[in-house]
C-alpha cells in the first residue's frame, strides 16, 4: 500500500468506521445469553456431578468395598472402612467423599468394578458447614435412589463406547 | 412559570428572592441532568452488552429499568475509606472539584433560544475554563491518594487533558468564525435556515477534531489510559470508595453529556430542526418535526453520547505515546489548516456560512 492511500486511510478514519459498522451489526444481532435460573444449557449425559452409590434392583448395594476408588482418588477425598458381613459378603462400613476436597475427575467412577459408585447430572447443590459437604454413605445411597433411572438412563447411552 | 415564581416569593425581601429563585433554576436544571447521568450509565452498559452479543442489567425492575437506582444506593451506603497518610482535606476537596466544574459549565448552556441559565456573552470561554479546571481534580486526587497508581494516572491524565484542550480550542476558534459570537445562543441562531446552514458542513474537520478531542477530554474509551484498569488499577480514583468515588463517576458522565451538548450546540444547529424551511412538510400535519424545538436538541445530543458508547464497544485502548502524537502532530496541524481555510472562505464569501 501506498504511503500517499495509507495517509488518506488514517486521515478519513476508514479502518475505524470499518469497525464501528462491526460493532454496530452486532448491537441488533441476535443475543446468545442465558437467563439462569429461568434457562439452561444443554447437559451432556457424561456430566460429572455430585457423587451417588447405587443398588442392584434386589435393593442389594452394589459396593463391595474394593477400595480401588480409594486408591485411584487423586484429591484423596474418598475413605472407606469395610467388614465381613453376616452372611460371609464383604461391604463396606463406612464410605465417605469430602465433596470440599473432591476435584470431579471421575477416575472413582471408571475404575469402580461393579459401576457402584457414579457422578450424577446434579450440581447446583451447596453446603453451609464443612459436614454439608461431607457425603457419607447414607447421603450417597440416598442420591442413588432419588436419581437411579437417569443414572442407568446415562450408562445405557454411554455403553456403546465402553 | 417564573411569574408564578415571582409572586410565590413576593412577601420576601429582593435579595432572598433573586437567591431563592436562582436556585430553584439550577435545581431544575441540575436535577434532570443527574437523572440523565444515571441513565445513562444504564444506557451504557445495555449497549455495550448488546454490542458484545449480550442483555446486559435486566434484573432489577421491569427491563433493568431500576438497576441505576440500586447502584446509587448501594453507593451511597459504603464507607468512604481514606488512605493513611493521604491528604485529607484534598482527598475530599478533590471530588468536589470535579463535580462542581462539570455542573457549573452547565450555566450557560442554552436549551433554546430563551431556555438558558445565565445569558453569558463570553459562554464559550467560560465553558473552556470550566473544563479546564475541571483536570484539577484529577490531578488533586491522584497526589492526595497516596498511592503510586493514582499518582501515575493523575500525571496521564493531565498531561492528556492539557494536550487536546488546545486542539479543542482551535476547533472552538472555527466556531467562532463563522458565527462570530461567543454567546451559544447566537451561535445556534447563526445556524438557522435548514440542515445545510450548520456549521457541520463548512466545519467538518473541526466537528471531528472537536467531538474525538472531547472523548479525550472526558478520559474516555479509546483515550482512557488514565483509568488503564489493566495497567494502573483504575486510575485516580483507585482509592476512593463509596459516595466519593460515585461522585467521580457522576462528573465524568456529565462531562460527556457537556460535550455531547456542546457539539449539537456549535455544529449540528442545537435546537433548530434539520427540516427547517421546507415547504412540504411545514404544510403537512408533520409542521412539528420542521419547528426549532428542545427535542432537536436532546435527540442530537443523545445520537453523540451513542457514538461515545460505540466507541468504547469497538476501539482497543491507545498506546501512550499515540494520543500525544494523534493530539499534537495531528488535530493541531488539521484545525490550524482549517481555520486558514475558514479564513479564505470568509475571503471569497462562500456558501450561506459566510455571507455576511
Amino acid at each position: 500500500m501506498g504511503g500517499m492511500t495509507r495517509f488518506f486511510k488514517s486521515l478519513f478514519l476508514v479502518e475505524l468506521l470499518k469497525g464501528m459498522r462491526l460493532t454496530g451489526r452486532y448491537l441488533f444481532s441476535k443475543k446468545i445469553t442465558v437467563q439462569y435460573p429461568e434457562e439452561k444449557t444443554p447437559q451432556s449425559h457424561r456430566f460429572r456431578g455430585k457423587h451417588a452409590l447405587r443398588r442392584y434392583a434386589n435393593g442389594e448395594e452394589r459396593c463391595i468395598a474394593c477400595k480401588l476408588c480409594e486408591a485411584v482418588c487423586p484429591a484423596l477425598a474418598i475413605t472407606i472402612e469395610s467388614e465381613q458381613r453376616d452372611d460371609g459378603s464383604r461391604r463396606t462400613t463406612r464410605y465417605d467423599i469430602d465433596l470440599s476436597k473432591c476435584i470431579f475427575c471421575g477416575f472413582c467412577e471408571e475404575s469402580c468394578p461393579v459401576d457402584s459408585i457414579v457422578e450424577t447430572r446434579e450440581y447446583e447443590y451447596h453446603g453451609e458447614t464443612r459436614e454439608d459437604l461431607l457425603m457419607t454413605k447414607e447421603k450417597l445411597l440416598a442420591m442413588g435412589d432419588k436419581y437411579e433411572e437417569e443414572i442407568a438412563a446415562d450408562r445405557a447411552k454411554d455403553a456403546i463406547y465402553r | 412559570m417564573l411569574d408564578l415564581l415571582y409572586s410565590l416569593t413576593s412577601f420576601l425581601p429582593e435579595s432572598l428572592q433573586t437567591i431563592i429563585i436562582i436556585l430553584v433554576k439550577i435545581a431544575v436544571l441540575l436535577i434532570p441532568l443527574l437523572l440523565g447521568v444515571a441513565y445513562l450509565t444504564y444506557a451504557e452498559r445495555k449497549i455495550i452488552g448488546y454490542m458484545q452479543v449480550r442483555i446486559g442489567p435486566n434484573r432489577v425492575g421491569p427491563r433493568g429499568w431500576l438497576q441505576p437506582i440500586a447502584d446509587a444506593v448501594k453507593l451511597m451506603f459504603k464507607e468512604i475509606v481514606i488512605p493513611n497518610f493521604a491528604n485529607k482535606f484534598l482527598f475530599l476537596l478533590a471530588p468536589v472539584l470535579s463535580i462542581g466544574t462539570a455542573l457549573a459549565a452547565w450555566a450557560v448552556v442554552p436549551f433554546n433560544a430563551e431556555l438558558v441559565l445565565a445569558d453569558v456573552n463570553a459562554g464559550l470561554l467560560y465553558i473552556l475554563a470550566m473544563t479546564s479546571v475541571g483536570v484539577y481534580g484529577v490531578i488533586i486526587a491522584g497526589w492526595a491518594s497516596n498511592s503510586k497508581y493514582a499518582m501515575l494516572s493523575a500525571l496521564r491524565a493531565s498531561a492528556q487533558i492539557v494536550s487536546y484542550e488546545i486542539a479543542m480550542g482551535f476547533a472552538l476558534v472555527g466556531v467562532l468564525m463563522a458565527s462570530r459570537s461567543l454567546n451559544l445562543g447566537d451561535i445556534v441562531i447563526g445556524q438557522s435556515g435548514g440542515i445545510y446552514h450548520w456549521y457541520l458542513l463548512p466545519l467538518f474537520p473541526l466537528f471531528v477534531v472537536y467531538f474525538i478531542s472531547g472523548v479525550a477530554e472526558t478520559n474516555r474509551a479509546p483515550f482512557d489510559v488514565a483509568e488503564g484498569e489493566s495497567e494502573i488499577v483504575a486510575g485516580f480514583h483507585v482509592e476512593y470508595s463509596g459516595m466519593a468515588f460515585s461522585i467521580f463517576f457522576l462528573a465524568e458522565y456529565a462531562n460527556m453529556i457537556l460535550i455531547s451538548m456542546l457539539a449539537s450546540l456549535m455544529f449540528l444547529g442545537g435546537w433548530l430542526s434539520p427540516f427547517e424551511g421546507i415547504e412540504i412538510i411545514q404544510n403537512s400535519s408533520l409542521a412539528f418535526i420542521g419547528t426549532a424545538s428542545i427535542g432537536w436538541l436532546l435527540a442530537k445530543a443523545a445520537f453523540l453520547l451513542l457514538l461515545f458508547l460505540w466507541f468504547r464497544a469497538t476501539f482497543p485502548r491507545y498506546r501512550y505515546d499515540q494520543i500525544m502524537r494523534l493530539g499534537w502532530k495531528v488535530f493541531i496541524p488539521i484545525t490550524i489548516v482549517w481555520i486558514f481555510v475558514i479564513g479564505l472562505m470568509y475571503y471569497w464569501q462562500i456558501g450561506p456560512w459566510f455571507t455576511h
